[in-house]
């Protein structure tokens, strides 16, 4: 069972990384990685994110939505309801609230890490790393556990991409850039060399 | 407030402002579907039809909705028209539906959606948000099949395969081989999305250079003539 756990987490750090193997998330990925101190805050807040809203929507899904889902309410012919259409307008809507919740939470218990996040925690709502994990525990059929996992290890793996391309960023405003590649068109360049580095690890079998 | 013309509407979604190369939004799917044509139009097609749906409806309603929970509310409309563009391709394209897959619901979070109807729609009246959501949703359109012939062309070595996934049975026979027997898979994974990116983005930015020194040039001749006016002026 731990190894499972264990397994499932590795392959989302590396194997299916949000940002390098997927491209999810990736505008804030760019628009966020110039310097590392802001990078690691954003990283820390979409584990955060991930960590909570992944499980949420799995709830949801398995007690709502879900053709059958709403059996546990007794009601007649709860049996036949097929909500799953509603899912994407349930999902965003978690997320949305729970990023909402957690601002709310955050500032009143914890200002040290409210401050450091600042303006990044209201942006998350429109990452589409955090729907893209939903949709991928939808599409794979996670367990409550399972999910748990997967949300925790894809924020990492995100987390650790942005960490490390905004480390190569800062070492890049010393380079002699050509004329024309110079600001985004260079950083799509070393994203994509970051990304063929982590195409190696396609291959992993676990 | 509809002192702003259509076409400057027009050229600002299509070149000047470019949702995806000026101003760098939605860009999940550009890198992630363009490996062909196919998937490149019909993600751009369905784009299309959410920017313009949403566009209109945050518009017709900009003024019920109050300001703290703006932002919650165009996220639901847009994820409503996304679930109906979702369902009109499962009806309609359904091989090309399974091949898009998880990108088709993220356009609910493409933030070029949600940034136009923050910055634009939410500020006019139907009819210039209706057009901004159409240009915009062009010009994304145009980008993603660039970048979509570009990389089925040097990785592949074909154009316009696998058309009829979207267009139906009569573009069966529409696929080009340009160079047969070539595949560079490199730019058929996804780092070559980054790439060719990079480069359009390049070639966009000494596009614009250049005509900023024509008009600059154009510019230095004209006040050379007025001072010549001038100082004829004053000597007589």
């Amino acid at each position: 069972m731990f190894e499972h756990y264990l397994s499932l987490f590795i392959k989302a750090v590396f194997v299916e990384n949000m940002a390098l193997a997927f491209f999810l998330g990736m505008c804030t990925f760019l628009a966020v990685s110039k310097k590392i101190q802001s990078a690691i805050g954003l990283g820390v807040a979409v584990v955060v994110v991930l960590a909570v809203t992944v499980p949420v929507n799995n709830l949801i899904l398995n007690y709502l939505l879900r053709e059958g889902a709403l059996t546990w309410t007794g009601l007649e012919g709860a049996e036949s309801i097929d909500l799953s259409f509603l899912g994407y307008l349930s999902y965003i809507g978690v997320i949305a609230a729970i990023v909402q919740i957690l601002e709310m939470f955050l500032d009143k218990f914890v200002p040290a890490l409210y401050n450091a996040l600042g303006v990044f925690l209201p942006l998350i709502t429109v990452n589409c790393a955090i729907l893209g994990a939903a949709l991928f525990m939808v599409q794979r059929d996670y367990t409550f556990g399972e999910s748990v996992i997967y949300g925790v290890g894809a924020g990492f793996g995100w987390a650790l991409a942005i960490a490390a391309l905004a480390g190569i960023r800062e070492k890049l405003k010393y380079s002699d850039v050509p004329a024309g590649l110079q600001g985004l068109g260079i950083t799509f360049i070393t994203v994509g060399l970051m990304s063929l580095g982590f195409m190696s690890f396609s291959g992993v079998q676990l | 407030m509809s002192d702003i013309s259509l076409g400057k509407i027009s050229r600002d979604g299509l070149w000047n402002n470019n949702p995806a190369l000026v101003q760098l939004l939605g860009l999940c799917p550009l890198l992630a579907v363009t490996a062909s044509i196919v998937n490149a139009l019909g993600l751009g097609l369905a784009t299309l039809l959410v920017l313009v749906g949403s566009n209109t409806a945050v518009s017709l309603i900009r003024n019920l909705v109050p300001t703290e929970v703006r932002l919650p509310a165009f996220v639901m409309i847009i994820a409503s028209f996304v679930t109906c563009a979702e369902l009109l391709m499962k009806a309609y394209t359904f091989e090309l539906y399974q091949i898009l897959g998880i990108f088709i619901p993220l356009i609910v979070t493409n933030c070029a959606i949600l940034g136009r109807a923050d910055a634009f729609a939410a500020k006019n009246p139907v009819l210039p948000a209706a057009t901004d959501g159409l240009m915009m949703g062009l010009g994304f359109m145009a980008v993603l099949v660039l970048l979509g012939a570009m990389r089925e062309l040097f990785g592949q070595g074909t154009l316009f395969a696998g058309m009829e996934l979207l267009l139906g049975p009569m573009a069966a026979d529409w696929q080009l081989t340009v160079f047969p027997d070539y595949s560079f898979l490199f730019l058929v994974l996804p780092p070559g999305a980054f790439f060719c990116m990079g480069l359009i983005i390049a070639t966009k930015k000494a596009i614009d250079e250049r005509l900023d020194q024509r008009r600059k040039a154009a510019a230095a001749e004209t006040p050379k003539v007025s001072r010549r006016v001038r100082v004829t002026g004053t000597i007589s």
